[in-house]
């Protein structure tokens, strides 16, 4: 771990128990994936189940003993993030009562959590938000870009999917893949979670925004990508499901829209704004 | 405690001799009273399928003994000369009856590997003969056994989850699109044979509403009413393709009957919904361009049975997983087995012991006159404890053998050692 002395003094046991509990999660996926085991399935959802109450449980661990909210840094950001992924995806299989993408999830839940621990160590002063109104802002603007994230992965495996039965090669996997039109309801779903989520977020931002300063700040540019970000999925939303652009057109909005959320995560928090350093 | 097995199949058997040697419900009621009424069987099942036919039973002698009585009952019942018959029918015995019947439940013995229809039929044999008491504890335990391992192999192994035939695979396909079938609505065109398969798949997939569209109205009508769908005029494609989520076309034509413009603008007026068209007609019904447009599928026969083909190895290659699990519960049946003859065994042993002991002490105490009533009674209570003693030791030996072969091994060794014929259990 590379996060400063205080990170280095906390316990890794949390860390380790959640990199194990990703990893077999991810095992029996893929193996649910290639045989159709419903045994091996529920145990990859009851070991993601596992894995993320060990994160928990290490983001919490790690935010007390830095005194600090999890999203104060890289680390906490990209752990969070990846966090709220797993959450949202197990809702969603949960939900829809379908695991079989559980195999395609899991590495980018694993690739945040483990990235987390590479990234450079911060020294950044407290933040300067505190209170409840800027935590909720942030967690639900990190969970907004969680579920788009699932809806992007949701999007390529249409397409994949789509690509296969319409060239006729119907192998192992399309059999066990769920049907087109349930891939896509699962990935409406996920960009609903991202819509309600980053329009409740952000406008709590404004808000928070409007009581540190008593007046808007229009100058930060997240804000506008923000707004385009979900203007974006709001245009997805009612394409996906009403006209023409059904289907793989639908997709590959939603996975353009997803380019989008990593400009705005990337090049704009990082070289843009001024107060979106990490979320 | 035997089981005996005579039986033909698809692979024993021309359709002409599976179709006399066939058992109605009354038929298979009536032989099993037969049977038992003459004492070939006691126990008895019948298990009669288009491709097999199969006579399960428990004999009150040995099973060996009692199989040419059951090929002669089974010739005359049918009427079918012994000499054709005889060349068409397997026997199996015990330990190779137990393997034939679970691979028959698994779907491992089926002419269609893996094929589901297997296990209800089973299940439904078992059911009407149980309720006629025709089965008893054998009987019972062995039909369990199998309905059991039916079960594991289709939850457990992929053998019986992949279609097989071009009409289950278009209508799997399909699935593979929208997911489960029922609320979505279907169109055939054509009404013959091969439309018939289609819709009853669909049917039985639970599709909510089913139109059929035919040159000759009469049988596309006829179709429909078979299965509760409704007729379309012959070319009124508009408002024909505007509802349905699959097609499946099976018609005898020249050109094809659905060219890309039609399509095109059917689509355009059900707003790109998607379309699963199935083509099953030779000549193709549906122009190669249509497969194009976008959102619609389309299957031809050949892209169909490729899959079917694709299908088949998968089954073939799970094969070795379902065989474990038979192998596992013929394990498990023969252990049950081995544990009821013990039982059996030593109650017998038990009776003979004290038969012996009975005539050992007449003979012995017959000069002792000085002996009273309760010294007698005395001796006699001794020795029974002696005898349990020394029968309680190798009954408990043979029931804590892990290996079962060494356990029926032993279990046969101590009945021909100890009993003669008359006497075993």
């Amino acid at each position: 771990m590379s996060n400063g002395a205080p990170a280095q003094r906390m316990n890794h046991l949390f860390p380790v128990l959640t990199a194990l509990a990703y990893l077999l999660s991810f095992g029996l996926y893929v193996r649910f994936l290639s045989t159709g085991s419903k045994l091996t399935g529920r145990l990859g959802s009851v070991l993601l189940g596992l894995g993320l109450i060990a994160h928990y449980f290490a983001l919490l661990e790690r935010s007390r003993g830095l005194h600090t909210v999890p999203y104060h840094d890289l680390y906490g950001s990209m752990s969070l993030f990846g966090w709220l992924l797993g959450v949202t995806y197990l809702g969603l299989e949960l939900y829809h009562r379908q695991r079989s993408v559980g195999a395609f999830v899991l590495p980018f839940i694993l690739v945040f959590f483990l990235a987390a621990h590479l990234a450079p160590a911060d020294r950044l002063p407290p933040p300067a938000a505190h209170g409840a109104i800027f935590a909720l802002h942030v967690a639900l603007s990190i969970l907004a870009y969680a579920a788009f994230a699932l809806s992007f992965v949701l999007s390529l495996i249409f397409l994949g999917e789509e690509r296969l039965l319409r060239r006729h090669k119907v192998g192992d996997v399309v059999w066990r893949l769920p049907p087109l039109e349930l891939l896509a309801q699962m990935s409406q779903s996920s960009v609903l979670v991202g819509l309600v989520s980053i329009a409740i977020g952000t406008v709590l931002g404004f808000v928070w925004v409007d009581r540190l300063s008593s007046q808007y700040s229009f100058y930060d540019p997240k804000y506008v990508i923000t707004l385009l970000v979900l203007a974006l999925y709001a245009l997805y939303f009612r394409l996906a499901r009403t006209t023409a652009w059904r289907g793989a057109r639908a997709s590959k909005l939603c996975i353009f829209n997803f380019v989008i959320v990593v400009l705005s995560f990337t090049v704009v928090n990082l070289y843009l704004s001024h107060s979106h350093r990490y979320f | 405690m035997e089981i005996v097995l005579v039986g033909l199949n698809h692979r024993t058997a021309s359709v002409e001799v599976r179709e006399k040697v066939s058992f109605t419900a009354e038929q298979a009621q009536r032989a099993a009273e037969e049977l038992r009424a003459r004492g070939i069987l006691e126990e008895t099942l019948v298990l009669s399928t288009c491709n097999r036919s199969e006579v399960y039973g428990v004999p009150p002698e040995s099973s060996h003994e009692c199989a040419p009585g059951l090929s002669t009952f089974l010739s005359e019942f049918h009427s079918v000369r012994a000499d054709v018959l005889g060349v068409s029918l397997y026997h199996h015995y015990d330990q190779e009856a137990v393997r034939h019947l679970f691979r028959v439940a698994a779907g491992l013995d089926s002419m269609l590997l893996g094929e589901a229809e297997i296990l209800g039929q089973v299940r439904e044999a078992y059911r009407f003969a149980h309720e006629r008491g025709a089965t008893g504890p054998v009987l019972n335990r062995l039909f369990q056994g199998a309905l059991e391992v039916g079960k594991r192999v289709r939850t457990q192994t992929e053998l019986g989850t992949r279609p097989m035939s071009v009409a289950s695979a278009g209508v799997k396909l399909a699935e593979r699109i929208f997911g489960k079938l029922n609320g979505h609505r279907a169109l055939v065109l054509g009404a013959g044979t091969i439309s018939e398969q289609v819709v009853a798949h669909l049917r039985d997939r639970g599709v909510a509403q089913l139109r059929v569209m035919n040159r000759s109205r009469d049988r596309a009508e006829d179709l429909a009413k078979q299965y509760d769908g409704r007729v379309t005029e012959w070319g009124e494609w508009d408002t024909a393709l505007q509802s349905p989520d699959v097609v499946v076309s099976s018609v005898s034509a020249e050109e094809p009957v659905l060219r890309r413009d039609v399509v095109e603008r059917a689509m355009a007026a059900r707003g790109n919904r998607a379309l699963f068209l199935m083509d099953l007609g030779v000549p193709r019904n549906i122009a190669p361009d249509v497969a194009e447009l976008y959102n619609v599928y389309v299957y031809n026969t050949d892209d169909l049975s490729e899959v079917v083909q694709q299908n088949r190895s998968a089954r073939e290659s799970e094969i070795p997983k379902a065989q474990g699990i038979v192998d596992e519960h013929v394990d498990k049946f023969l252990s049950w087995q081995a544990s009821v003859e013990l039982v059996g065994l030593m109650d017998a042993l038990r009776m003979k012991l004290r038969e012996e002991r009975a005539s050992f002490l007449r003979a012995r105490m017959e000069p002792m006159k000085h002996l009273t009533e309760t010294d007698r009674a005395h001796v006699e209570r001794l020795m029974d404890e002696m005898l349990e003693k020394l029968l309680l030791e190798p009954a408990e030996r043979l029931r804590g053998e892990r290996e079962l072969r060494r356990k029926i091994q032993n279990v046969e060794a101590l009945r021909d050692v100890f009993l003669s014929n008359r006497e075993k259990p």
